[in-house]
């Protein structure tokens, strides 16, 4: 029997175990939208603008492990997806974006609604598909979502004409796919894994560098493992964070420009650096000549153009992070490493960058250690990007995966709102937290609506410092304190809240904050806090841009421990 | 580090725009394309695209890598320090009188190259070879005064028995 394009769509979607889409309608997919109305196992969850369905899509990807799709018309809604398509391809977030095009016999002629949106999307998709007949439907569908999740996985565009969606055709959903020039290659080389091995044995000073790659490969478990057994020292990048418990005693923080200085400091001085699903991001690495001049490198990495790009590297390893590390655990020597941890926990001591300084006022860091104390460390932080995001990282310990959610790659500001959005409906059992600039809150405000429409419990805590915080802290370091453009002025958060139907607290005293987060926290609801901090707050320690990691500027006031918990690793023990 | 002229062959999906992802791939790396040529190949629905770029070593492994990744994409070999053959194909339209004429002809039997068209006033040139081959003749015939010229991409292929791609 032949169906419509539209409920070829669907009926693809059900295939593949979508029971959720975020999007927004127009001209192009109304016969889309008119089918999918007739499907009560999709859930549609309509965003105010289509970035904030990108977002949604993508967090609910990194949450869940499935692949996120969002949707929007031609023209217009197809160009307002572009950032949150570019934020996934940066972040290796599985997605599939689906957009309406203009009717065929209308492609190429400037009709209304009508741009080149595959022309747009190619250079950030991992592929993308502009369908010309129904028929082609079932395979394009089933080929996206494969690539999407598998490999490294990444967003996937198909581009549909208005047509298309009415257009018959049978629908015979394949079982394979079939691609002569896309191969996964799960297992690494067994030579090189076992040189790897050799290098891990001899080595008397090595890290582990663990990525995003870890989460994606489902691959915690098998680092641990690894961890325990070689007794080697585990700093994150920033998306690798949460990859590996924080309570942990071998968890030594972030590596990168705003990392913790101990972790930077061990960097420098390895011998070995076993780098695990990650990419050498330039905010990680700091100057590249100067990174890491001690060590031997040892990258694995699913993506084969990934190693070597922008480090020399000893031992690559092309292969998925599980099925590596399964191969490579057994040949690696129990080990004791007793001098080298023990140098890193003095660093840790005598420079500990998660101590927080003496204030009257409120500082974002502040906040950010309450909100752990309060959760007990059980939810998931979704942040916005700049000084918020780093607070975020360093100030709250992170022991499940994927519980901390940010917008590494692409830095988007907006992010935090639809993407914590995103991740509560992806995780609604759990505490969700967008922790949110006064300025990237404001490019997404919109998505209230929407969480509001969609009952979905997020708790926001905007770190309100009246400025574009990071641009500001650059200013303040490198452009002799001219605040060009950063000084923000703001509404009042808390009416906007009250407007959209969100009760909310403004929270200008220190002693405040903590009940605050409590009174959040015992709402069944959206709820938002608008907390006054410090303006002129710096984050500490930092690589300067063009620095190596050892040239890293240190919090230049004092700090104070706080109590006897201050320690990331003490207080979860 | 050192840059030369790499030669990269490639058999790709006969997709629509898929010499678009190629080209954009090149230039979002920063690349130049020295020379492209795209035909049939053996398989059918599969084309060969040769690419000449320069860089070095390191850096042409790393587009040939991303390269590798595009999707309808089956396979890309580096080809540069392997015996090879290339050839390249120009059409050369030179201006001739009547007294030039012969001594044109004579070049042109030298290059083993064919005269295609003749008017007038002029010759159209028709040659096969390497680059310096090429070269060599076009500037032998530029004395005479070139009106126009169509020059093909490289194409290449490796030498004797070894493996194909
Ligand atoms: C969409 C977008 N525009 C501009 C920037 C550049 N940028 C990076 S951080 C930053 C300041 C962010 O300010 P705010 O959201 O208030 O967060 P804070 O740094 O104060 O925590 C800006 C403008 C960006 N990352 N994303």
């Amino acid at each position: 029997m032949k169906i419509s394009g539209a409920h070829i769509v669907c009926e693809s979607f059900l295939k593949e175990n979508v029971d959720v889409v975020f999007g927004y309608p127009g001209g192009a997919v109304l016969p889309f939208y008119d089918t999918l109305y007739q499907y009560d196992k999709i859930r549609h969850i309509l965003v105010r603008h289509e970035q904030g369905a990108a977002h949604a899509a993508d967090a609910y990807a990194r949450v869940t492990g499935k692949v996120g799709v969002c949707i929007a018309t031609s023209g217009p809604g197809a160009t307002n997806l572009v950032t949150g398509i570019a934020n996934a391809y940066l972040d290796s977030s599985p997605m599939v974006a689906i957009t309406g095009q203009v009717a065929r016999p209308f492609i190429g002629k400037d009709a209304f609604q009508e741009v080149d949106i595959t022309g747009i999307t190619l250079p950030i998709t991992k592929h993308n598909y502009l369908v010309m007949k129904a028929s082609d439907l079932p395979e394009i569908i089933k080929e996206s979502f494969y690539l999407a999740r598998t490999g490294r996985p990444g967003p996937v565009h198909i581009d549909i004409p208005r047509d298309v969606f009415t257009e018959l055709a049978e629908f015979n959903y394949p079982d394979k796919v079939t691609f002569p020039g896309y191969k996964v290659k799960p297992q690494g080389h067994p030579t090189q894994i076992k040189k790897a091995a050799a290098l891990i044995n001899a080595a008397q000073q090595p890290v582990i560098l663990a990525g995003r790659g870890v989460l994606v490969s489902n691959a915690t478990g098998e680092l641990k493992e690894l961890v325990e057994k070689a007794q080697i020292p585990v700093i994150t990048t920033l998306l690798g964070i949460s990859c590996f418990p924080e309570s942990h005693a071998l968890s030594f923080g972030m590596i990168g420009m705003h990392g913790t200085a101990y972790a930077n400091m061990a960097v420098d001085a390895a011998d070995v650096v076993i780098a695990i699903g990650m990419r050498f991001d330039d905010r990680a690495t700091g100057r590249i000549s100067g990174f890491a001049p001690r060590a031997k490198i040892v990258h694995i990495d699913v993506d084969a153009a990934e190693i070597g790009k922008n480090v020399r590297v000893n031992v690559p390893i092309v292969g998925d992070v599980k099925h590596v590390l399964k191969s490579l655990n057994p040949l690696i020597n129990e080990s004791s490493r007793f001098a080298w941890i023990t140098q890193l926990e003095c660093w840790r001591e005598e420079h500990p960058s998660t101590d927080i300084r003496e204030c009257d006022g409120i500082l974002p860091q502040y906040v950010i250690n309450k909100i752990h104390e309060v959760t007990g460390g059980n939810a998931t932080i979704v942040t916005g990007v700049g000084q918020n995001q780093m607070w975020s990282a360093r100030y709250f310990w992170y022991n499940k995966p994927n519980s901390f959610i940010s917008s590494g790659g692409l830095g988007t500001m907006g992010f935090e709102l639809p993407a914590a959005l995103g991740a509560k409906i992806g995780r609604p059992e759990e505490n969700v937290w967008c922790v949110a600039g006064d300025g990237g809150f404001q490019m997404t405000i919109q998505e209230l609506a929407t969480i509001v429409q969609e009952k979905a419990a997020v708790k926001i805590a905007i770190i309100n410092n009246g400025f574009l915080g990071m641009v500001r802290q650059w200013q303040e370091l490198f452009y002799e304190k001219r605040y060009a453009a950063t000084p923000l002025w703001s509404p009042d958060f808390v009416k906007i809240a009250e407007a959209y139907g969100i009760p909310g607290l403004r929270v200008t005293d220190k002693l405040q904050v903590l009940p605050a987060i409590q009174q959040a926290m015992e709402y069944d609801g959206p709820f938002l806090i608008d907390f006054v901090v410090e303006p002129e707050e710096n984050i500490y320690p930092m690589v300067p841009p063009g620095a190596s990691l050892a040239e890293i500027m240190e919090e230049p006031r004092e700090t104070v421990h706080m109590g006897k918990n201050s320690s990331k690793h003490i207080s979860n023990l | 580090m050192e840059t030369k002229i790499h030669t990269l062959v490639a058999l790709v999906r006969d997709k629509p725009g898929v010499l678009n992802r190629i080209a954009s791939l090149f230039r979002r790396r920063g690349f130049n394309i020295d020379s492209i040529a795209v035909g049939p190949s053996v398989e059918t629905g599969l084309s060969r695209v040769t690419v000449g770029v320069s860089g070095s070593d390191a850096e042409v492994e790393q587009v040939r890598k991303q390269w590798e990744k595009v999707i309808d994409v089956v396979k890309v070999s580096d080809i540069t320090s392997e015996p090879m053959v290339t050839r390249e194909l120009a059409l050369i339209k030179v201006k001739a009188s009547r007294v030039e004429r012969s001594e044109i002809i004579q070049i042109v039997d030298i290059f083993r190259a064919n005269i295609i068209d003749v008017a007038h006033d002029s010759l159209t040139i028709e040659v096969t070879g390497d680059g310096n081959k090429l070269s060599s003749l076009y500037i032998l015939l530029k004395d005479f005064g070139i009106k126009e010229i169509a020059r093909t991409g490289r194409i290449a292929m490796t030498r004797g028995a070894g493996k194909p791609l």
